[in-house]
């Protein structure tokens, strides 16, 4: 107990027993939270009944992605984009994208579904389609002007993952791949509480090679496993460069601390593959297309093919158990 | 009016308040803050970094304090001073963490009290300048500083963008955020805009090129410059060195030159 040693220091980040825990407001973790004195209020107690209606939701969406990553800038949103279209090109696979990127949605732009708007029906909102067997939901769907800015503090973001989660019409789903923003904060706690009752088959983990990045992703990791979600391995987004002149390799963010593969072995988490950093998928996601159709050959393609493969087999090795009836 | 001068506190004595800003993440903040901060010192100035990203706090490594601790003193905590002549001072979560790798995992409320707490309780003393680098986003953090500096009345924001068209439309709400929260915008900077190849010299534009110049001009704010990629400038990042001492002769460093000689100029038109 750090008890009487001024309160300063008090700040050292600690685990928040969590509003519905019967420690809530009590720990040693809520000194000086400034949600203490509601969760101590017993207000909170008992589930949000939303979870129950989440959980019903999720029945008919077979896998659960996450796609995170300490840092920003590495990729999230053109892995999670390309995973989306990758998997979708059999066109017997139906796949969800939800963008929980509340303040900095890049799905529309990427998918190519700019000003695009969400349609309400009697079920709900429906996702905007990219083909049939591809839809995607995002906060840049809600707003009038690509200028608009979310200033939104915590409980309104979470508010909004709730109703993505609740009150989007997705219908039967294969692949539902959550798309995250930067950071272990109010939006990835709320995606992995709303959606605990319903399984989460894993997270995949995007990083960059230099250790500035790693060091964010080890955190993201120890996150992962705080919150006992799954680690289904780690990509190394841009590692290499091949100079489109003299066809040699330069690396752009260089792995002075052994890169993904280092931190990996590490922490005994798999690693997916590697990505070299190639300016046509810049170019590709900024006119929304999908650069595994335009670049099928390249050796950034491969990778990423190899990558959703691995994905897909232990998503079907990790198939949901029948339902048990208790 | 007295009453104003004993509320500022610990930041009485601090000059000019620059925030670095961006809607995404990975842009190269932390990388602009730090070596701006580090052009700063070379032009003879006093320097803070006040290091509010709380999930990813990088600044720590980038100037080889990671190992540092804080302290804490009557009027507060002492930041920690990157060298000996103390003219750069930092505060960061990253010093408060028991374990490097451990996550902060918290939720708005908590972020925005100890922002708060990083914003009144620090005694940075006498600054010429206070840099304030901050998460990708437009949310608690956000919201929260620009509120608790509102009272010091800050020089301005400047805006970090790369490229493509995908950061550039996060910056566009980065830059709105700014409006709303009657901010003002020194100007934008278009970082990691093309690569130089080390071995036959050809640039290539990684993440396209232009977007930071049509995006200041789109929003009527004035263009600072391109920083271009440079490797060298990621190790020397990684290693917590100084870049500009370096390499006085590469590209990144007459990029990150110009933007401190406009920073100064905004600094004394203001002090004037
Ligand atoms: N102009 C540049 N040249 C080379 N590397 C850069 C450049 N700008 C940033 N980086 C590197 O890119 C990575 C992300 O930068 P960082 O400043 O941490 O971004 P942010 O703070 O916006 O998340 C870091 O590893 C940094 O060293
Ligand atoms: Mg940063
Ligand atoms: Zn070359």
């Amino acid at each position: 107990m750090a008890e009487g040693s001024g309160p300063a220091l008090d700040a050292r980040p600690h685990d928040c027993p969590g509003t519905g825990s019967d420690e809530a407001g009590k720990a040693d973790a809520c000194q000086g939270c400034p949600n203490q004195g509601l969760c101590s209020s017993g207000q909170l107690a008992g589930p949000d009944p939303a979870l129950e209606e989440i959980k019903e939701k999720m029945k008919t969406v077979k896998h659960k992605l996450l796609v995170l990553s300490g840092k920003g800038g590495v990729g999230k949103s053109t892995f999670t984009a390309l995973l989306a279209h990758g998997l979708a090109e059999d066109e017997t696979t139906q796949i969800a994208v939800l963008d929980a990127d509340i303040c900095g949605p890049s799905m529309p732009k990427i998918m190519g579904l700019e000003g695009e708007q969400v349609h309400q029906s009697g079920s709900g909102w429906s996702p905007v389609y990219v083909e049939e067997n591809l839809g995607v939901m995002s906060v840049g769907f809600l707003l009038s002007s690509p200028d608009d800015a979310v200033i939104w503090r915590g409980p309104k973001k979470n508010g909004m993952i709730k109703q993505f989660l609740r009150d989007v019409d997705w219908g039967e789903i294969d692949y539902l791949i959550v798309d995250t923003p930067p950071g272990t904060s109010d939006e990835h706690l709320s995606v992995v509480q709303f959606l605990s009752s319903a399984r989460i088959d894993g997270a995949v983990i995007i990083t960059t090679p230099q250790e500035v990045a790693l060091q964010d992703v080890r955190k993201e990791i120890n996150f992962c496993h705080k919150v006992k979600l799954p680690v289904i391995g780690v990509v190394e987004n841009m590692s290499g460069f091949v100079c489109p002149k003299c066809k040699k390799e330069s690396q752009i963010f260089p792995p002075t601390t052994g890169g993904a593969e280092m931190m990996c072995r590490t922490l005994n988490v798999p690693l997916l593959g590697k990505v070299p950093l190639d300016p046509q998928i810049g170019r590709s996601c900024d006119i929304g297309h999908s650069f595994l159709s335009e670049a099928p050959n390249s050796p950034a393609t491969l990778s990423y093919r190899n990558i959703i493969q691995r994905i897909q087999d232990y998503c079907n090795q990790n198939s949901p158990q029948e339902e048990k009836t208790i | 009016m007295e009453k104003v001068e004993e509320e500022k506190g610990n930041l009485a004595g601090v000059q000019h308040i620059i925030l670095v800003l961006s809607g995404k993440g990975g842009v190269g903040k932390s990388t602009i803050s730090t070596e701006l901060a580090l052009a700063l010192r070379h032009a003879g100035k006093k320097v803070g970094i006040l290091d509010v990203d709380l999930c990813g706090p990088s600044i720590p490594r980038m100037l080889n304090v990671q190992d540092r601790d804080v302290h804490q003193c009557d009027n507060g905590w002492v930041p920690v001073f990157v060298d000996k002549d103390k003219s750069i001072a930092l505060m960061s979560i990253g010093f408060l963490l028991e374990k490097p790798d451990d996550a902060v995992v918290w939720r708005g409320p908590k972020k925005n009290a100890l922002i708060k707490q990083f914003i009144t309780d620090v005694t940075w003393g006498e600054l010429d300048f206070l840099i304030v680098d901050t998460p990708p986003g437009t949310s608690d953090e956000h919201i929260s500083t620009v509120e608790s500096l509102r009272p010091f009345k800050p020089l301005g924001a400047v805006v970090v963008t790369t490229p493509q068209a995908v950061a550039v439309g996060d910056v566009r709400r980065e830059l709105t955020f700014c409006k709303k929260t009657g901010l003002r915008v020194l100007g934008v900077v278009e970082n990691m805009s093309g690569f130089v190849c080390p071995h036959c010299s050809e640039c290539t534009n990684l993440f396209s090129k232009g977007g930071g110049q049509e995006l200041a001009k789109h929003a009527g704010v004035p263009f600072l410059g391109c920083v271009p990629l440079d490797p060298q400038l990621t190790q020397s990042l990684e290693e917590g060195r100084d870049f500009l001492q370096e390499f006085p002769k590469s590209l990144a460093f007459s990029a990150l030159a110009d933007i401190a000689q406009h920073l100064l100029a905004e600094a004394s038109i203001c002090s004037s």
